[in-house]
């Protein structure tokens, strides 16, 4: 090992990569972080703060776990509990209805509510609202405050998270990764885990691993603060998002942009006129704050597996890499996520749910041309 | 793999973002003497040019410190519309002599976004630029846009700044020369350059009184002529507070930063350590920009003459940047230097989001969240042990500047006493994003929405096998669980 490197070498800070380095420094493990700038930089820091992941397997452990991060990490995460889902169309309500039925087959509580309960819970909602459901766990939390509380409890734990350091390469010997190529010089390590977000597959291919991937930009508004109402997670409307503990309305939605991301990640992750739809979104279902002025908008850039579903996989050549990316919803279940993954990286499996439906061995037949037949590709710029 | 796909993401952007309500030759930002020269000269040339300025602003958005640093020291005058409109006519004679040239003038109309395909983004069917009054917003595209949005204040903080009364000098400019309606009698200038010259000699001529000039440095920064001879210059002195009542300032405390203080008495202080070049727009856009203190600041990478980064973008007047005699920078640093010595950490650097001074170099979160122990151990220069300075990663979990004045009173200064604090030369500039000025939700808002964008909505992907329950992958219930396009999985 040399003298930079450490047991474990994670490659990526964002919120999958961070936790998993917290975990595993929690264990006692020897680990390092690398990102290419600094932590939560990329969709980690830009993603609207859900936590209600019902669909995945990690589901319970993110549940049972967001409500202690603040103690665990020991930096404020913001996190709130509850959602509250209004529908301003039959064809929503529907669709919320089902989603309830969904979280109550699992033994998660989430209640119809008519127009009145809507107002009620959130009062800033239209008095046109059809209702909805309110989703009696579940919540949010400030995705840059969670990265940076991430990082920090890592060094507290004699971690190491270094910043503006881009991985370029690995070294293996036998079937083993043993060192993490940067510029910055080659980190040594026993194990390796890459969640690099859109960059994943293309660092697993320096592995001869195939992991597909495609990216898109997703973008978000967010207004001046609006009087606190009793619950911030409250959305529907085609929207996802939340209210602020400082009262601040930040929501996403619609419709994303393919792109193309090259080894040194997005180029840039501008926003468009959407922001324009995202505030007509808002303003119908919140016209108590459509005079609310938006002060900000932001884009992120999310990798897509081809079922949109994540890979979290420990691989056998090289049998000390672990994977994963968490497919664009990432945000909300990462306390479980590296929960998980460091269990993969320290005993080879997860022990508290099964993860056998998230390998990579499911892709593999894809065919090349999957991203095209999804019209997965990017846009090719008008007058080339 | 799903049979269903055919080519086509139904919930891609591509041929969702609308074409422009209207599109122009020339279109050109800001319709003070730069962009109204340019909007002359595009017209005799024959082009068909648009015009278009924010001001007159409404008293609300005056009240935020938008465009410029008002300082809460506008007379009722400011609410009047029609007399506003007159007056930027009066004051700007060339305005009239564009009309006559079928140059189309749109007043109390801001520019909030250009948006242009580059890197990440080829959706757009054409160059934009989000426009909008009091009523709406719309789109116009452009054969050539000009940027002539000018230059902003700089504000800084010293106790007591938080008070009406205390503004810049673009602020105190706008309000005394073009729109006649500042509420002030007895100014005191802060700064000795030519800015803050200028400024003296424009609020004497107007009949205000001048009490001092004061610099923080030990030399005036130009030299003063005969005609201010007479006003007290307070060289190697720095404003120590302001005090005052309801209305705001009334008195002033100034001295050497280690004391002994002398009381002024004055119902203003005129800011005029520099000003910034507007590039709000032009970054928004992806537009490069360099750091260049011989320029005023942040300001466009030229490419050629008003040329930009971004084709068929150019800038002309102060937003291009415009010659300091001085080192701005290390001008700016200077004050910084000089005000962080007086005051306590209780200085409140963003008004919006009352950040002070020591939350800001603690980067402590909000008051409204808990502090736990360990945030004790945090500050800026563990922070700078992890690698350089960034004002958007401060923001984010300070909230310094992301109040609704969209930073306007903070960010040079948040980024100078960052930049003091961690003695770097600079920290990276913290980027802007549209909407570029605060807009509400339904001015903003998009209410003819094209059918393509309604009827390809979903609420995030629209991947038909994302939100099945884990459980059901792989069995004959998976097929009921796939997302129906359009409905809100989650
Ligand atoms: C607008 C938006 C809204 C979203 N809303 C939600 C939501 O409400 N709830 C939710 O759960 N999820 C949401 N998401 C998705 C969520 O943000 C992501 O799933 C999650 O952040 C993924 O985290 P990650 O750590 O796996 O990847 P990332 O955040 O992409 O982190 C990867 C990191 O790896 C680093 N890296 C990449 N390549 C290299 C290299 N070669 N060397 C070194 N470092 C490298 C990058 O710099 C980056 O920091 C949203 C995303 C967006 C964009």
């Amino acid at each position: 090992m040399t003298s930079k490197g450490a047991s474990v070498v994670i490659v990526g800070g964002g919120v999958t990569g961070l936790s998993t380095a917290w975990w595993l420094a929690r264990s006692g493990c020897d680990v390092r972080v690398l990102d290419k700038g600094i932590v939560g930089w990329e969709a980690s820091g830009r993603n609207g703060g859900g936590a209600s992941h019902y669909h995945s397997p990690l589901y319970a452990e993110e549940q049972r776990l967001w409500p202690l991060m603040d103690d665990l990490l020991g930096y404020p995460t913001e996190y709130r509990r509850e959602r509250v889902i209004v529908a301003m169309s039959p064809a929503q309500l529907a669709s919320y209805h089902k989603m309830a039925a969904n979280f109550n087959a699992l033994g998660y509580a989430a209640d119809h509510i008519d127009s009145r309960q809507a107002l009620e819970l959130a009062p800033l909602v239209s008095p046109h609202n059809l209702g909805g459901i309110h989703v009696k766990f579940g919540g949010h939390a400030n995705p840059q405050r969670t990265v940076q509380a991430y990082a920090w409890a890592i060094q507290d734990l004699g971690g190491k998270v270094v910043q503006n350091c881009a991985v370029t390469g690995f070294q293996t010997r036998g079937g083993k990764v043993t060192a993490v190529e940067t510029d910055q010089g080659a980190f040594g390590c026993e194990a390796v885990v890459v969640a690099a977000g859109p960059q994943t597959g293309m660092l697993l291919e320096k592995l001869g691993i195939d992991l597909p991937l495609a990216s898109a930009r997703a973008e978000m508004i967010v207004t001046e603060p609006a009087p606190l109402m009793a619950i911030g997670g409250v959305d529907g409307n085609g929207l996802y998002g939340r209210q602020t503990l400082r009262g601040n309305l930040a929501y996403g939605g619609g419709p994303h942009e393919w792109v193309e991301v090259s080894a040194t990640g997005p180029e840039a992750r501008p926003t468009t006129p959407l922001i324009r739809n995202l505030a007509k979104r808002v303003a119908e279902l919140l016209p108590s704050a459509a005079h609310l002025r938006v002060i900000r908008s932001w884009a992120g850039v999310v990798e897509n597996t081809p079922d949109g579903r994540p890979v979290i996989e420990r691989f056998s050549n090289p049998d000390n890499l672990t994977a994963a990316t968490m497919s664009g919803v990432g945000f909300g279940l990462s306390p479980a996520s590296g929960h998980a993954i460091s269990q993969l990286v320290l005993e080879g499996q997860c022990r508290f749910t099964d993860l056998s439906k998230l390998g990579i061995g499911r892709f593999a037949n894809l065919p090349s041309d999957w991203r095209e037949q999804r019209g997965w590709t990017a846009i090719s710029p008008a007058g080339s | 793999m799903r049979p269903d796909v055919n080519g086509i993401d139904r919930a891609a952007i591509n041929g969702k973002l609308p074409d422009p309500e209207r599109t122009v030759q020339v279109l050109i930002i800001g319709a003070g003497p730069a962009g109204t020269a340019a909007a002359i000269s595009e017209a005799k040339a024959g082009a068909e040019v648009l015009l278009v300025d924010e001001n007159p602003v409404t008293a609300s958005l005056m009240g935020l410190d938008t465009p410029l640093y008002f300082g809460g020291r506008m007379t009722t005058a400011v609410q009047r519309q029609e007399r506003m409109i007159a007056q930027i006519f009066a004051t700007n004679p060339a305005l009239e002599e564009a009309l006559e040239l079928g140059v189309e003038v749109a007043l109390a109309t801001c520019a909030w976004g250009v948006f242009v395909n580059g890197p990440g983004l080829a959706a757009l069917p054409r160059p934009v630029v989000g426009l909008a009054n009091e009523m709406r917003a719309w789109l116009v595209g452009f054969d050539k846009l000009v940027l002539a949005t000018g230059a902003r204040d700089i504000p800084m903080a010293f106790p007591g700044w938080d008070q009406p009364g205390v503004m810049g000098a673009g602020g105190f400019t706008a309000l005394v020369e073009r729109y006649d309606a500042f509420a002030g009698r007895r100014i005191v200038v802060l700064g000795s350059g030519e800015l803050a010259l200028k400024t003296a000699t424009l609020a004497r001529s107007r009949g205000l009184d001048v009490a001092a000039i004061v610099e923080a440095l030990p030399q005036a920064q130009a030299v003063v002529g005969p005609d201010l001879a007479d006003i007290p210059l307070l060289t190697g002195q720095v404003i120590h507070t302001a005090q005052g009542g309801l209305t705001g300032v009334e008195r002033i405390q100034v001295g050497p930063a280690g004391g002994p203080t002398t009381e002024l008495s004055c119902d203003t202080v005129v800011m005029c350590i520099g000003m910034a070049p507007a590039i709000e727009l032009l970054n928004a856009a992806g537009g490069g920009l360099t750091l260049d203190s011989q320029r005023g600041g942040h300001v466009p990478v030229l490419t050629g003459k008003g040329a930009t980064t971004l084709p068929n973008v150019f800038v002309t007047g102060d937003c291009a940047g415009f010659g300091a005699p001085q080192d701005s920078q290390a001008y700016q640093m200077g004050w910084i230097r000089a005000l962080l010595s007086v005051g306590d950490g209780q200085v409140m650097v963003c008004q919006c989001e009352e950040v002070t001074r020591a939350d800001l170099l603690g980067v402590q979160p909000p008051n409204y969240l808990q502090r736990p122990e360990r945030l004790a151990g945090r500050d800026i220069h563990t922070l700078l042990a992890d690698g350089p300075i960034n004002q958007d990663q401060i923001k984010r979990l300070t909230r310094a500047c992301m109040g609704a004045c969209q930073a306007r009173r903070c960010r040079e200064q948040v980024a100078l006493t960052l930049a003091c604090a961690t003695q770097s030369a600079r920290v990276p500039l913290a980027g802007f994003r549209a909407p570029v000025r605060p807009l509400p939700l339904k001015v903003l808002a998009d209410w003819e929405e094209a059918a393509a964008m309604t009827a390809g909505w979903d609420v995030w992907f629209g991947i038909p096998s994302q939100w099945v329950p884990y459980a059901d992958i792989g069995t004959e219930r998976e097929a009921a669980q796939m997302v129906v396009f359009g409905e809100d999985p989650a």
